[in-house]
């Protein structure tokens, strides 16, 4: 199928989330969708990748603030913690959804699913643009300030200050925490990245998460009767 | 409009002598300013939860000894634009878009509270843009809760992180609550207990917008105290570090204060730039300008009197 579009409501944006794929479960719809995000830079993908073929439920791709079709804000101000908002849009759109990030998306990936475990079925971290941030501690400091902007994308603001925010390790182990505290899977986090910042190094060394290529990743989640719960 | 007897004075407090305003990036950042306008400049960065009004009593004090004072609203405060995000890293580029627009020369900067960190911050990216740099207890040096223990702060993150996103959920639908200017200046005295009732029915008339129901705080409801992501407060000492010019810090010593970063004498003095004056105070609050504007006016005086 062509990509379908719509838009959801973030304050007074708009996000841009795009149906790869309808579910192919039976007509009782009884799988939750699969949420593609994308790098930092980058867009949701046109179509539906091979890698997502044996997910059975819907699969869909948001494009984060200031990416791809979603709208660009005035005078940056980009966080990860603000794009978590962005999926926390569109798990109140669709309910509990699993979720493959890429890059930037995989970071943003790990907090939603502390932030939301009741929603977020499970992540799976791959590698991509954005992956590192700034690093564990502050980068050397950098202040430039842009022209208003045309609204196109990616954001240069978007780029800029989703490079370098800081990402040290035990602010990742405390989502890892919250996720693995109340999630209903026994490995709600699956490591599929070859690239290892500090933040993945240390998600991925410890014993509760996984680490499997991306299509095996996916499929770890494919499981009905936790989908049907 | 309100009516007559809706407006209050304040001993000290005068109006800005101009107004006008900033662009940063689209967004307008609403100025004000003290004094005359060919005196030497001093821009002064209000804090979190403030605006640029705040300043009423002591921008004047200052700006009478032959000071030019600007002071903007940060984006979401007082009359400047709402703005879509908000971050650290927003702020402190808005007051570099605001410097560098009001002048081609180092200026004297003067931070409160956040926006005193905030220049920590900027300065030490672009030391080029201030010629002397005074930081009313805006140093943040450590955890003011160091006893919590993991368990507890895991705990405490996970709400704040949950009820961050709760708000932005329902931000179309977030309004600040109207009330009687009494009314407003009573919610406000648990983050000012130390400033007087009449100081703060003032603020409500300057920094708060009065319609049919009454009045509401300008600020934009989506932001909150406190905050969430992985800030630690000892990352503004390697700012302060790297510092090269005159320097002025005060430091509120009153620990039962609920706002300002608790930060004490010897958690700063290690990272003072060279000759950097630090100064502590254990009976001036958090708010130490408003507070004690007089006193702390001449000591601001004073300091840039040696500059060269």
């Amino acid at each position: 199928m062509s990509r379908r579009t719509e838009f959801l409501a973030n304050g007074t944006m708009r996000l841009a989330l795009h149906t790869l794929a309808d579910s192919s479960g039976a007509s009782d719809d009884s799988t939750h969708p699969l949420l593609l995000l994308h790098g930092l830079g980058e867009q949701s993908p046109a179509s539906r990748p091979a890698w997502t073929d044996a997910w059975p439920g819907a699969v869909l791709a948001l494009d984060f603030t200031g990416h791809g079709e979603s709208d660009v804000p005035r005078g940056g101000g980009y966080m990860p913690e603000t794009l978590m908002a962005d999926v926390d849009a569109v798990i109140a759109r669709y309910g509990p959804v699993s979720i493959v990030g890429r890059g930037l998306g995989a970071w943003i990936a790990l907090l939603i699913s502390g932030a939301r475990t009741a929603s977020v079925r499970g992540v799976v971290l791959a590698d991509g643009s954005g992956l590192f941030g700034g690093g564990p501690h502050p980068p050397s400091p950098y202040v430039t300030v842009l022209g208003p902007g045309d609204g196109r994308t990616p954001d240069p603001y978007a780029l800029i200050e989703l490079s370098r925010d800081v990402r040290p390790p035990d602010y990742a182990l405390d989502y890892l925490r919250f996720a693995l505290e109340e999630s209903e899977l026994e490995t709600p986090v699956v490591v599929a990245a070859r690239i290892r910042p500090d933040w993945l190094v240390a998600i991925a060394a410890d014993v509760s998460v996984a680490e499997a290529p991306l299509v095996e990743a996916i499929g770890s989640f494919i499981n009905p009767q936790l989908a049907n719960r | 409009m309100p009516a007559d007897d809706q407006m209050r004075s304040y001993p000290g407090a005068r109006p800005p002598d101009r107004t006008g305003h900033i662009m940063s990036s689209g967004l307008r950042l609403a100025l004000n300013e003290w004094g005359d306008p060919d005196a030497p400049m001093i821009a002064m960065v209000h804090g979190g939860f403030d605006f640029s009004r705040t300043f009423d009593v002591f921008a004047p004090m200052i700006a009478d000894a032959g000071w030019r004072i600007v002071a903007w609203d940060a984006r979401g405060h007082g009359d400047s634009d709402r703005a879509q995000l908000y971050s650290w890293g927003a702020d402190v580029r808005d007051h570099m878009a605001a410097i560098t627009t009001l002048s081609d020369e180092p200026i004297v900067l003067l931070g409160h509270s956040k926006g005193g960190g905030q220049l920590l911050d900027l300065l030490d990216a672009r030391p080029g843009l201030a010629r002397a740099f005074v930081n009313l207890d805006g140093m943040p040096s450590q955890f003011s809760a160091p006893d919590i223990n993991d368990r507890e702060r895991r705990r405490m993150r996970r709400a704040d992180v949950g009820a961050a996103l709760d708000r932005r959920r329902r931000r179309n639908e977030l309004t600040r609550r109207p009330d009687t200017i009494e009314g407003l200046a009573g919610r406000r005295a648990p983050m000012n207990p130390r400033l007087t009732r009449e100081w703060l029915e003032y603020l409500v008339t300057v920094g708060a917008r009065h319609d049919a129901e009454g009045w509401r705080w300008k600020i934009d409801p989506l932001l909150h105290l406190g905050g969430f992501g992985p800030w630690r407060p000892q990352w503004s000492m390697d700012h302060l570090a790297a510092l090269d010019l005159p320097f002025l810090g005060v430091l509120s010593g009153v620990q039962d204060d609920p706002m300002g970063w608790k930060s004490r004498r010897g958690d700063i003095e290690p990272f003072l730039p060279p000759g950097g004056q630090l100064e502590f105070y254990d009976d001036i609050g958090h708010f130490l300008h408003i507070e004690k504007p007089r006193f702390i006016a001449d000591l601001v005086l004073e300091f840039l009197g040696r500059l060269p």
